[in-house]
């Protein structure tokens, strides 16, 4: 019996490796703190109350963004591991089979654990604040989507230490993640991980449409939106046709793996090219997802930090819609050496060319909107001076690839590699950086140093070039990705180490940024944070951190960065009578129902139907019960708005 | 009962209240777009691999189009029924609403049961969804339309409940108008996978 | 903002029945007897799905009577766009990755 016992829990918990046992120790460790820490100080009620079923976008926002950052650092640990593995020749830190766990669980961590969450959270805490609106047009729907992604993510995490990290890559490819060759539970966890959270981002998609397609305030026509709300439009326009693309991907393979179907299968008549047909269908338009947001928070940060409007507002709408659109006809350069014919290379080396031209009409709005500006260089501008030559040369490289013949030389190369973290990280994770460090005081209500701020962009700045500029030339010299070691007569040697001290670079600049965090909370600086930029769109308008309904009285719009027109005409807002104001009601159905996800999958991912079907059933319960609800909303009493208002000027004037 | 949305209409003046049912009914709609490319998908796979039948059954071999000649019209004309229940809803009827969405139901119900026949009937001569590309590929596209349909019914059902309860309001207005979409979209996506998969796989 | 949505009439539903019932019938008159064989009877049961297609939007799901800004009909082309990138771009990529059937 105990034998039995024995087996299985070497068969479940991952064994053999002290780095995994440190894990478990320390994710042990951390659960009994938190847990001992809230029973200490009888703060349950309050987690329940005021954030597990909160439907408040601006909490939700905030524990999006509190998960990227937690996941910005695991994913940043396995990349700094793969470093040291590859800072010098035939090192043997990490055999073969774990740097290719690390480097599956950095890429699926990093884009869609890290990117994606702190993306939704600048939606979520932002849009609405933007759009004079109270909440988002679903509340509860949104509150679904976090914890539909936090159940994938944890259960993605899982694998770690339970059943065994995937190993096939981030993006999984077939035959190799197909049961013959792929028979453990990591290739499982990754699907069920990624296919839950895949559900809450498709939600979230659907409910920012609406939110900006009905819920402007008053006055506040589409031309006179903010870009930021502009660039959230794009992109989930981009979500709400590529995720389903996925979710249909990644069941096929399940089905292949669970059911023994012949999809992507060697055999039976299988078509493993289908997969990546298919995966990469969603992965182009996902990279654009990203990056188009953070497009975005570029246009509100040129204009604010020059005192000067956007340049080309209208061609910079357009330009974002075309690059919406255009992303779902780029797909197939991700494949250009694996078979596809020269006309359909051709086709799609011209669609990948053409993208590159809205992209770089952006580029020069935002120099333009600099131009003969009144530019200051707090830290948010700081960042975007930085992001654009970055991102170019970035954007530039991927033009490079897009030349299908050139394509054949660079494909799977450490030039790739180089090229894609360049327009993620200094398009994205900058970007949204960026935002974060601008619209901070909005969310938290106190402000962050400005020193440790430029101290953090410089180390990113530096480590990134230092990591990331050799690469290109190691993908030139021959070096592939995905490799654990090489050798000491490639001459690559040099190039890695540079690379590796970039890595460590980065490394210490994230640990700056946690520092930053940790000392302004503690000295809770809140002067001024209401509008501490002297900015020009709705969301400084009222009080930081804003007051649970947003706005008090739904504001008028008459121009474009309304809020800047208003303080030049030294607007002042007129005595309206308040009214009650209609809010929703939290809900414990959501976390509820992402549990009930969670059961689902790792049962899936282990085969225990004793666990599926419950967890199948108890989704299906909460739907119900939810649909039975006739009274998911209440009115705010006047004279509580009146309370909440005078409090929230006393904090942040 | 409709009390939050006559409240809402209560302190409306100067300002726009954003139309909670309208709103749901374009999310509805949005979210009807991504089913489409899910599908879309599913079709793009069964194209592609249809003609991989490893050596096994094809179309031809195992598609039994009387069957499906049924099961087509007897969902087209759920599809009818389901707009006779919405045009019974405008007009106020209740019990004629539900009646027609119980015969939705009912027709819905003998679609699936056609269908799960099939599917016995298919696994039963060996043609099973490990068999080869083609079936897994079959299976996956019409089962999940299968699955769609099934989800349906419990909903509608559901919904009958729910307008016994609280008879017709906006809101319950807007999960009919919902369902029926829901419905008719299941009828679309018929019409293709009755054209792609069963015409031109036996012709 | 407007609570109605379109719900049109016992008339256009009747229509769209008898439509679609006669767009049913004339593929599987043409299949069961034979009239007309490869591209020819590809075309014919592609255009009456098609078409039925259309009926179901129009007569079904009103989707004509659909107020300004027409959203729902720009999301519907945008949808039609991509469904047949998927379905178009797939079959074109994938001819050339055919492997052993």
């Amino acid at each position: 019996m105990w034998d039995k016992v024995k087996e299985f829990a070497s068969e479940f918990f991952v064994t053999g490796d002290p780095l995994i046992y440190g894990a478990d120790v320390s994710i042990a460790l951390t659960l009994i703190a938190i847990v001992s820490v809230l029973t200490y100080y009888k703060k349950w009620g309050w987690l329940w109350r005021e954030w597990l079923t909160t439907v408040d976008h601006k909490r939700i926002g905030i524990m999006y963004i509190l998960a990227s950052v937690l996941m910005l650092f695991r994913g940043g640990v396995d990349a700094l591991l793969m470093r040291a593995q590859l800072a010098m020749p035939e090192l043997q830190f990490l055999p073969a089979e774990h740097y290719n766990q690390i480097f599956t669980t950095h890429g699926v961590i990093m884009i869609l654990f890290m990117a994606m969450p702190l993306m939704f959270g600048l939606f979520n805490v932002i849009v609405p604040l933007q759009l004079g609106a109270r909440d988002v047009a679903f509340p509860f729907l949104n509150s679904l989507s976090f914890w539909l992604f936090f159940s994938g993510a944890m259960l993605f995490n899982l694998s770690f230490v339970i059943g065994g990290s995937p190993d096939a890559g981030w993006l999984a490819y077939p035959p190799y993640s197909d049961k013959t060759f792929n028979p453990g539970y990591g290739q499982d966890f990754y699907i069920w991980g990624i296919q839950i959270s895949g559900i809450g981002s498709l939600m979230t998609g659907i409910n920012f449409i609406v939110t900006i397609l009905k819920m402007r305030t008053p006055g506040m026509t589409l031309m006179k939106m903010p870009m930021f709300s502009w660039s959230v439009l794009s992109s989930c326009i981009a979500i709400v046709f590529a995720f389903p693309i996925l979710t249909v991907t990644l069941a096929l393979l399940f089905i292949d793996r669970y059911l023994g179907g012949h999809i992507f299968t060697l055999d039976g008549g299988g078509n493993p090219m289908m997969y990546i047909n298919l995966i990469w269908m969603w992965g182009h338009p996902e990279v654009y997802i990203l990056v188009l947001p953070a497009f975005g928070i570029f246009s509100e940060i040129a204009a604010t930090f020059s005192k000067k409007k956007l340049f080309g507002y209208k061609s910079m709408v357009f330009a974002m819609m075309i690059i919406s659109v255009v992303s779902f006809l780029t797909w197939a350069h991700h494949f250009f050496t694996m078979g596809s014919g020269a006309d359909v290379n051709a086709f799609f080396a011209l669609s990948t060319m053409v993208i590159a031209i809205p992209t770089g009409v952006k580029v020069f709005n935002w120099l333009f909107t600099m131009f003969r500006g009144k530019v200051t260089f707090e830290t948010p501008m700081l960042w975007m001076i930085g992001i654009i030559p970055n991102f170019v040369i970035g954007g530039m490289t991927g033009v490079l690839l897009s030349v299908a013949p050139a394509d054949f030389q660079y494909h799977n190369s450490y030039f790739l590699i180089a090229h894609f973290h360049q327009v993620i990280i200094a398009g994205v994770v900058f970007g949204f950086f960026a935002g974060l460090y601008y619209w901070w005081p909005k969310l938290f209500g106190f402000k962050l140093n400005e020193r440790l701020g430029r101290l953090a962009f410089w180390l990113w700045n530096i480590g990134f070039y230092l990591c990331f500029m050799p690469q290109y030339a190691l993908g030139l010299m021959g070096m592939t990705r995905r490799v654990y070691t090489y050798g000491w007569d490639k001459g690559w040697f040099e190039m890695n180490l540079v690379s590796t001290i970039g890595a460590v670079l980065m490394g210490a600049a994230f640990i700056v940024q946690v520092w930053d965090i940790a000392h302004s909370l503690k000295k809770m600086d809140r002067e001024g944070t209401q509008d501490p930029w002297n900015a020009r769109t709705l969301e400084w308008s009222i009080p930081s951190p804003a007051p649970f309904y947003n706005f008090a009285t739904l504001p008028q719009v008459t121009h474009q960065d309304d809020w800047w027109e208003k303080k030049q005409r030294g607007w002042s807002a007129p005595a309206v009578e308040l009214e009650p104001i209609h809010m929703p009601k939290n809900s414990g159905i959501p976390i509820i129902m992402s549990m009930f996800w969670f059961f689902s999958g790792f049962g899936l991912v282990f085969d225990w139907l004793w666990l599926t079907v419950p967890g199948f059933v108890g989704v299906l319960a909460c739907m119900i019960v939810h649909s039975f609800n006739y009274k998911p909303d209440y009115y705010v009493p006047v004279e509580e708005v009146q309370r909440v208002e005078a409090a929230a000027r006393r904090g942040s004037k | 009962m409709a009390q939050t949305h006559s409240n809402a209409e209560h302190h409306g003046h100067g300002h726009e209240h954003p139309d909670q049912e309208e709103m749901r009914t374009f999310a509805f709609w949005i979210y009807l777009m991504t089913d489409v490319i899910l599908f879309a998908t599913l079709f793009a796979t069964y194209i592609v691999l249809q003609g991989n039948t490893d050596g096994g059954p094809g179309p031809k071999d195992i598609f039994q189009m009387n069957g499906i000649y049924a099961s087509t019209f007897i969902l087209l004309t759920s599809s009818f029924t389901s707009g006779l229940a919405l045009l019974a809803m405008h007009k106020g009827n209740r019990l004629a609403l539900m009646n027609w969405l119980w015969v939705t139901i009912f027709l819905g119900a003998s679609f699936l049961f056609l269908e799960v026949n099939e599917f016995m009937h298919m696994v039963h001569e060996g043609a099973t969804i490990s068999t080869s590309a083609f079936l897994t590929a079959f299976y996956t596209l019409v089962g999940t339309h299968g699955l769609h349909v099934a989800l349906g019914l419990g909903w509608m059902i559901i919904l009958i409940i729910q307008i016994a309860k609280h008879g017709i309001t906006p809101v319950t207005k807007r999960k009919v108008n919902i369902v029926s979409l829901f419905w008719h979209f299941l009828d679309i996506v018929w019409i293709f996978v009755f054209t792609i998969v069963y015409l031109l796989g036996v012709k | 903002m407007s609570n109605q949505t379109a719900h049109g009439s016992l008339k256009s539903y009747v229509t769209g029945f008898i439509c679609s019932i006669v767009l049913t019938i004339i593929p599987i008159v043409v299949l069961v007897n034979n009239w007309l064989e490869g591209l020819g009877s590809t075309i014919v049961f592609l255009a009456a799905a098609l078409l039925q297609f259309i009926v179901q939007l129009v007569f079904f799901m009103h989707l004509r009577d659909e107020e300004k800004p027409r959203y729902n009909l720009m999301s519907l082309l945008l949808g039609i766009f991509i469904v047949l990138l998927i379905v178009v771009g797939s079959i074109w990529i994938m001819m050339y990755n055919m492997v052993a059937i």
